[in-house]
């Protein structure tokens, strides 16, 4: 690695800059305006959307409306379990909202939500071919990322925990191995449950981190979703700084010479 | 011609003629952004929506975008 501390420092994912390092879900917000608020305050530039077949009885409030000009919309495939459903979905996705950037989503597993990588990585090399800026949500493993990489997708983001379980980074040795041999951006992608979590991620070497349940349902939305863009950065300014090696002894702090009491 | 078409995973009988016929039929306004249909499993892009003919047994999905993860 050579991250150097330096003001300006921006995530680059498929040639397109971010000075955000956090990404936002727009789901389960209270209301229209908690989410506003909260995606203000959290700093972010990018945040996702679904795409879900339009009630004939009518439709709400348009997101593209709502969010389309202050913010990029990353469209996912959210509840595909099918290769031919994610492929479709994104297709539909950049139609709807013009862009061909797409999380792709593939759950393998309703109860763990763990995605199904062997269609995954089939569905991700189809998207590519297809003129796609794939960004999939995969498991933390380093060859499963390097593989989605080799066929061309433009960042990873792995698990830390279950989406929506809130359980934080199961296993940092996995994500500090896995941001130290990938090609392309790792975004840390579910389980962050406070802003900890989203420090720790950048601390390991992650690029960005996507957070949504830890957001809209906590007691106060916004000031969470302040916490978690404070904390994405902290967490990449530590990085940047070098956390010190760890001693298993203490090691004093202060002058050893000139203690009083002790000998000439 | 009255025949059968799925829309949004539900059986419908009603007038077939081409896509931006059944959207307006339906309520949906064709110049919405974020609106995207496919027939068949195959995205139909906004401009081809007034040519794009439908026949009985097809299949149409109408998405919009949506809060989401």
């Amino acid at each position: 690695m050579t991250d150097k501390p330096q003001d300006g420092d921006r995530l680059v994912i498929a040639g397109r800059s971010f000075a955000s390092r956090l990404i936002v879900g727009t789901a389960r917000f209270s209301s229209r305006q908690v989410m506003l608020d909260a995606l203000a305050a959290s700093g972010t530039e990018m945040v996702t959307a679904s795409i879900r077949r339009i009630s004939l009885e009518g439709y709400s409030e348009s997101l593209v409306d709502l969010l389309g000009g202050r913010y990029q919309l990353l469209p996912n495939t959210a509840g595909c379990a099918t290769v031919k459903d994610a492929v479709l979905t994104a297709q539909l996705a950049r139609e709807s909202l013009e862009t061909d950037w797409v999380k792709l989503e593939l759950i393998g597993d309703r109860e763990t939500l763990y995605p199904d990588v062997a269609e995954l990585i089939q569905a991700a090399e189809q998207l590519v071919g297809d003129g796609f800026t794939v960004l999939p949500y995969c498991t933390d493993d380093p060859v499963v990322c390097r593989r989605l990489a080799d066929v061309g997708c433009a960042a990873v983001m792995p698990l830390g925990s279950p989406i929506g379980s809130g359980m934080g980074l199961c296993n940092p040795y996995n994500l500090e191995l896995l941001c130290d041999r990938s090609p392309v951006p790792v975004i840390l992608d579910a389980g962050i449950g406070t802003a900890s979590d989203a420090a720790l991620a950048m601390e390991l070497g992650c690029g960005a981190v996507m957070v949504t349940t830890a957001i809209a349902p906590a007691n106060d939305p916004v000031n969470m979703a302040r916490a978690m863009g404070e904390a994405a950065a902290a967490g990449r300014r530590a990085r940047l700084a070098g956390r010190i090696p760890r001693r298993s002894y203490g090691e004093p702090s202060s002058p050893q010479l000139g203690l009083i009491g002790s000998g000439s | 011609m009255v025949a059968t078409v799925r829309i949004n995973g539900e059986d419908r009988r009603l007038e077939v003629g081409t896509l931006i016929e059944l959207l307006r039929a339906e309520g949906v306004d064709p110049k919405r952004r974020g609106v995207a249909v496919a027939l068949n499993g195959t995205v139909v892009r906004r401009g081809d929506w007034p040519a794009a003919a439908l026949s009985p047994g097809d299949e149409v999905e109408i998405v919009k975008p949506f809060a989401g993860g």
